[in-house]
């Protein structure tokens, strides 16, 4: 087993502390099937064709920063090469600056990816049309209200001559990141629609968590409905409850074939 | 930031997204800092045919950083062979011919991975937004009427 990043710098008064989904990603994409998968589409040199250029990792919603980390620190077993770019985004800037850390630790010492930067933003809005190699996301996906964004700006940072945080501010942040409005699913549906815009038409493959009250199912037929040769399969669970998973990451990609 | 993010980052505003003018962001009151990496060439090699290398010409010079050469390098030209004895060599009698880092090579990690925007905007070339950039990280968040 691969070792899992530390977020020990990390205050998870306001940033969602790694837990059960978390570990879930982690322990998906370094399975070996999953592995094996990856080294095939990114592996450098590939079995055919030209040498490729590194693959962009991008995770909306890193929150401490774990997953990224994980995935910058061991590129070289889940990807088959070290020259791996990774960016992160939050709409939480404690998040943002937590996850930074929480990477440049990871990867200080003996691994040759590259991390980028993390980004303050809305999903993956800011990011260049097709850019992405890897795109993960574990969203906001419990069904409870949204919480009240006109907050956003007051609550996204330390108030000047305040004290650094309220219990109202920090109860705000922590709902960004699990309120998922109707069946958990409003976030994530709007992610879903950004997917193959950002996504290397080729090569681009995205995980996605879900729980059980998102419907999988569904969820994952609505992909394949997209057409031009969209997939949509799970390749990780955990925590089976009367015949349910709990929890599941879906693979998302395009094949041709 | 580093410079080297740009080359992934567009204007958040969707009706941005066709327009040409919406990438890159043109940088604007920039306070840089440089910070130190460990040079990695053969990722540099393999970069190169992912970089808008025009657009980030220009970038360079917007930031008035020295400018780059109007074409990316071959990757050829990012090591170049150098005699001299291995470092465990105390002696220094046993000179070999080593592959290291060329000029062209330190000077691109420098402007891609090691050029830092601490504070500034970013702006978009399409709808003028601009994006504040506080403490080395970018803010991407719409006001509710451009979202």
């Amino acid at each position: 087993m691969l070792p899992t990043p530390s977020t020990s710098h990390v205050c998870f008064d306001r940033v969602y502390e790694p837990a059960e989904d978390s570990f879930l990603l982690l322990d998906t994409i370094s399975a070996p099937s999953e592995a094996a998968f990856l080294h095939d589409r990114f592996e450098h040199p590939p079995h055919h064709g030209p040498c490729s250029t590194p693959p962009l990792v991008l995770e909306v919603g890193v929150g401490s920063g774990v997953v990224l980390a994980f995935v910058a620190a061991n590129a070289g077993k889940i990807f088959g090469r070290e020259d791996v770019l990774t960016l992160g985004v939050d709409i939480n800037s404690f998040a943002c600056d937590a996850a930074s850390k929480t990477v440049q630790n990871a990867i200080k010492t003996g691994s040759r990816s590259t991390f980028l930067d993390i980004v303050n933003g809305d999903l993956a809005s800011s990011i260049r049309p097709h850019s992405i190699d890897v795109f993960i996301f574990n969203p906001p996906y419990v069904p409870a209200e949204l919480p009240d964004f006109s907050r956003h700006n007051d609550y996204n940072a330390p108030r000047p001559g305040q004290k650094p945080t309220s219990f109202e501010q920090d109860s705000y942040l922590l709902e960004l990141s699990y309120a998922g409005g109707v069946d958990g699913m409003e976030v994530t549906n709007r992610m879903l629609e950004q997917i193959p815009d950002i996504l290397d038409p080729s090569r681009g493959v995205a995980y996605l968590l879900l729980c059980a009250q998102n419907k999988p199912e569904a969820v994952k037929q609505d992909i394949r409905n997209w057409g031009h040769g969209w997939k949509a399969e799970t390749v990780g669970t955990s925590g089976k409850q009367a015949g349910w998973e709990k929890l599941q990451i879906v693979r998302i990609w395009r094949s041709t074939a | 930031m580093k410079l080297l993010t740009l080359n992934f980052l567009t204007c958040a505003v969707k009706t941005c997204k066709t327009s040409a003018s919406s990438f890159p962001l043109h940088p604007r009151d920039s306070e840089l800092e440089i910070v130190e990496a460990e040079i990695n060439v053969q990722f540099l090699q393999n970069i190169l045919p992912r970089l808008m290398w025009e657009e980030l010409g220009g970038l360079v010079n917007e930031l008035g950083l020295p400018s780059l050469p109007p074409t990316a390098p071959l990757p050829s030209a990012l090591v170049e062979s150098k005699l001299q004895a291995p470092e465990s060599d105390t002696t220094g009698l046993n000179i070999e011919k080593l592959e290291v880092p060329s000029q062209v090579a330190r000077d691109l990690h420098r402007v891609l991975l090691e050029t830092c925007i601490m504070s500034g905007g970013l702006v978009c070339g399409n709808c003028g937004h601009e994006y504040k950039v506080l403490e080395g990280v970018a803010n991407f968040l719409l006001p509710a009427h451009l979202v």
